[in-house]
């Protein structure tokens, strides 16, 4: 029926979007390319642009500037037929609270031309999970089987490209563990699936990511190559008394960025000399911190993110 | 393209069934959708019969002859008033007013009967409390319908000619049991199906955009479009029902006659409930929050039906400007139209003219709504 | 940190019907500490914070925010409280100033305390040039800063916060943390859910409620070696995975 030369998955270019008559710039020259079958995740915290972005390839929102092809369908041209195709959970709870389970389900499932039953195989590890809860009505459930329902009408008309915008927000850890784990299952069954997230922790469980940042992307890569990609050397330290570490740690004169980072502090230096790295040790004992713990460690997801975050400010001073 | 219609069809009817499972789930909306009219059938029913209901006047008869005293009955007799004193000098008048013992006294002349029978036009004089106009004014209207009927009367009991009567101006024309009833219940018809349209519709439209369920519903396969018409197709449903409803309260509560055309009737207020929802379909698109759809309906729909349909205040008393104002109010027309078919019993003949303008005002409206929503969020 | 009890809990229970949102907690936070309150969504904390303001009358128990009972004297406690939460903090529609002066108005504080606090405030923040800048034009992480210290501007004794930085940038999150670190030396007790685990390991003591019950309390660091696990996520999915109910 189509053509083998049609390029499926997404593709965009240069996209922005303004709002208030371009008083407000949401997203900025976005390209990126998610491969068919990749699980795609965006990463960035609240107001980077994620859901606009997610919003114009969904066809909500219509760009300012720039294209995009989801699943060989142009977003500005093939409006219809896209809309047939893709699957979408936004970021608000977004069934019929006073719906049940079932009547949420059928709805959807009616609404895309076909029946719970016949996609059966695609959503059933998720459906035994809320298939007890069929009867109540969907604002009583929990955030996490709200979520699971979302995903399931979302999922319904089998979509080949999947977009869900921060599908784990406000919900606990456990709930989200299980969530990330469905996404995996869905995966193989060859979904292309677009997830947005504002939690840096979430980013390794994608095969790619884009890291973006008050509307645009700073960097896009897999995130091995995105930890690989950190040129300085980072230092965990830890001692009895934290809060006044992390200010002595600031103060030092050779400190590039110190936070804290869950028991850690994350530390990088302005130069990567053993003498600075020796003079810090001793500037430490001097200060009279007790149980001192200093190490060379990786970096996680979130130091990377915080690098770039510092380089993108320190470009846009500069020029 | 059977198929085609056939998927669209299933696809509506879920739809529907959804807008139904809303409504009868939600206790706010099924008050609001058939307490409303409810109450306000009561409510206007009651309150305007009550007052007219044995009003208590007082009669100064001057005459004492066998005509005025037939006169006296007559105001008696009819459920309106309850003569409560016969007064004997003109100086009681007065303090049965600041008593409240009277809120109408009528003066007989002396010699009443003989003056009927000479041709002399008697006067009768009607005395009341101008502190209160709005009654006084209705029951001096009343009044003077009774007299009229004695007038009509007494030409057979007398053989006088009638172009020496004195012709009262007959306000009720077509109200001759002197009920409030037909005068607002094509009111309320108006008011409560427009505001429950208008309300209802752009208040469900716009809970979908609050919710977040707007966003899923368009980035789905199913038409816009077909939004628009399964939102409104359960509310024309349920607004046909609510009309059932006023109509069988007033019919066995108030009494209120259907002369004409039921089936025209049905026919135009299904025209009058689409421009009521092509109104709230508008409504939907330029608000964000169901407070603010709320809020538009009632400031924007309510006032001006109350004002400018005629059934509260006469337009011709108004200003000019807010006469021009009142002829773009939908519900002066539909106001004119049930009036005339309940009441006059005319046809379509006579009421061309206002079904012309409401389904004039429909269809832009409907085009308007239409092109205003929106399929995308902007 | 010091040893004085700042907050003290015994057997607090809250019935909804046959439904015990909270079930019979015992605890004790004290002055100057940072206090994590940890559960799944439906565990029960709001219900437990609620009652712990003053907000919810406790079925039974007994409970005293800073040396004042939930009971008897609820108004007290809330004069010598802070609350923010992500839901609510500022008035988005009013200036940063007029923000100020509306809560400092509300707890109390003199014209002068109001004038001088505010401007310290706002030296504090680096937010002088904006006083006049509408709340709700300013970045997220921004909005819960200055919400922070909105809430601490009456120098409470205690400051509830209920997940004051979801959703802000990594960077700022910690500013926010600089705040609460800073406050905490100051001697103010800090009561703070999170649904950030790296968070929980800022705190001198977490808490971890399920179904209603609090079934772990002790430092981030005790409670790493009791489960025999490297991060408090662990410890708190360990035991919040066995949790039979969800709001």
């Amino acid at each position: 029926m189509e053509e083998a030369t049609v390029e499926r998955g997404i593709r965009c270019t240069a996209l922005t979007k303004t709002f208030n008559k371009g008083a407000t710039t949401a997203i900025e020259d976005i390209s990126f390319t998610v491969e068919p079958g990749e699980l795609f995740g965006l990463i960035g915290p609240d107001g980077a642009g994620k859901t606009t972005l997610i919003r114009v390839l969904t066809t909500l929102y219509v760009p300012d500037i720039g294209q995009a092809v989801v699943d060989g369908l142009d977003i500005a041209t093939e409006v219809k037929a896209l809309r047939n195709r893709v699957g979408y959970m936004p970021g608000k709870f977004s069934l019929y609270q006073d719906l049940t389970v079932a009547e949420n389900l059928e709805f959807f499932a009616t609404l895309f031309n076909t029946t719970v039953q016949a996609n059966m195989d695609l959503i059933h590890d998720i459906y035994v999970q809320i298939a007890p809860f069929r009867d109540r009505r969907a604002g009583q459930l929990s955030g996490g089987m709200k979520q699971k329902l979302a995903l399931c009408c979302a999922l319904i008309h089998k979509p080949t490209v999947l977009f869900l915008d921060e599908p784990t927000t406000g919900v606990d850890v456990v709930s989200r563990k299980e969530f990330w784990q469905m996404l995996a299952k869905l995966k193989k069954q060859g979904i292309t699936i677009l997830v947005s997230t504002p939690y840096m922790d979430e980013a390794t469980l994608c095969d790619r990511i884009a890291l973006i940042q008050e509307g645009r992307i700073m960097k896009i890569d897999t995130p091995q190559g995105i930890l690989d990609a950190f040129p300085i050397r980072l230092f965990a330290l830890k001692a009895k008394a934290t809060y006044s570490l992390l200010c002595d740690a600031q103060a030092f004169d050779g400190t590039q960025s110190c936070f804290a980072f869950g028991e850690y502090l994350h530390l990088t230096f302005l130069d990567q000399e053993e003498s600075t790295i020796r003079r810090f040790k001793d500037y430490l004992k001097d200060k009279k911190h007790q149980e001192v713990v200093f190490m060379e460690v990786k970096p996680s997801i979130e130091d990377c993110f915080m690098y770039l975050m510092k380089s993108e400010k320190q470009l846009k001073t500069a020029s | 393209m059977n198929a085609t219609i056939k998927i669209l069809l299933v696809q509506m009817k879920a739809f529907i069934t959804k807008e139904f499972y809303h409504v009868f789930r939600d206790r706010k909306s099924l008050l609001l959708l058939f307490g409303l009219p409810i109450a306000q059938i009561l409510l206007f029913g009651f309150a305007l019969t009550n007052e007219i209901k044995n009003t208590k006047i007082a009669v100064y008869d001057q005459a004492g002859d066998r005509a005025s005293k037939r006169l006296i009955q007559r105001v008696e007799a009819s459920k309106y008033f309850e003569v409560a004193a016969m007064l004997h000098n003109p100086a009681e008048i007065e303090g049965h007013f600041k008593s409240g013992q009277a809120r109408l006294v009528l003066v007989i002349p002396a010699q009443f009967e003989a003056d009927l029978a000479r041709q002399q036009e008697p006067t009768l004089q009607i005395i009341t409390d101008g502190s209160d106009p709005n009654t006084a004014n209705t029951i001096t209207n009343y009044l003077n319908n009774i007299i009229q009927d004695f007038q009509t009367d007494q030409k057979g009991n007398l053989q006088v000619r009638p172009e020496v009567r004195i012709v009262p101006v007959m306000r009720m024309l077509y109200n001759p049991q002197l009920k409030g009833a037909p005068n607002f219940v094509p009111g309320v018809m108006s008011l409560v199906l427009l505001l429950i349209c208008v309300m209802m519709t752009s208040i469900s439209i716009v809970r979908e955009k609050e919710l977040g369920t707007m966003e899923v519903l368009l980035v789905s396969p199913f038409e816009p479009i077909l939004v628009i018409l399964s939102k409104a197709i359960p509310y024309l449903v349920l607004s046909l029902v609510n009309l059932t409803l006023i109509l069988v309260l007033s019919v066995v509560l108030l009494e209120m006659p259907i002369n004409g055309s039921l089936l025209l009737l049905f026919g135009i207020s299904t025209i009058y409930i689409i421009t009521s929802l092509s109104l709230g379909l508008l409504i939907s698109s330029v608000t964000d929050s169901q407070q603010a759809a709320m809020l538009l309906s009632l400031m924007g729909m309510m006032l001006p039906t109350m004002l400018f349909t005629g059934f509260m205040f006469p337009i011709e008393n108004m200003p000019i400007p807010l006469q021009v104002i009142s002829h773009v109010v939908p519900a002066r027309y539909y106001y004119v139209i049930v009036k005339a078919i309940m009441i006059k019993g005319l046809g379509l003949s006579a009421i061309w003219k206002e079904t012309a303008i409401l389904v004039g005002m429909t269809i832009f409206l409907l085009v308007v709504s239409w092109r205003k929503f929106k399929i995308r969020l902007e | 940190m010091t040893n004085t009890i700042s907050i003290r809990a015994n057997g607090l229970t809250k019935k909804f019907g046959t439904f015990v949102a909270t079930d019979h907690i015992t605890f004790e936070v004290y002055a100057g500490e940072i206090f994590g309150f940890l559960g799944a969504n439906g565990a029960g904390k709001t219900t437990a914070m609620r009652m712990l303001c003053g907000l919810l009358e406790p079925t039974s128990g007994e409970a005293s925010v800073a040396g004042y009972d939930v009971y008897r004297e609820a108004e007290s406690i809330k004069k010598n409280i802070g609350y923010m939460s992500q839901k609510f903090s500022l008035y988005e529609d009013l200036t940063i100033q007029e923000n100020i002066r509306f809560f400092g108005g509300i707890y109390g504080l003199s014209y002068e305390g109001i004038r001088q606090k505010g401007n310290q405030l706002l030296a504090d923040l680096g937010l002088q040039s904006k006083a006049k800048a509408l709340v709700g034009d300013l970045p997220l992480g921004w909005k819960q800063k200055l919400a922070f210290s909105v809430a601490v501007l009456h120098d409470p004794k205690i400051v509830f916060l209920d997940e004051p930085t979801g959703g802000v940038d990594p960077v700022t999150r910690r500013q926010f943390w600089d705040l609460i670190y800073q406050a905490a030396a100051r001697g103010v007790t800090i009561f703070v859910t999170t649904h950030y685990m790296d968070e929980a390991e800022y705190c001198d003591r977490v808490s971890v409620m399920v179904d209603g019950r609090m079934d772990a309390l002790d430092s981030p660091q005790n409670l790493k070696e009791q489960f025999g696990v490297n991060s408090i996520e662990e410890v708190f999915y360990r035991l919040a995975r066995g949790a039979q109910r969800a709001d």
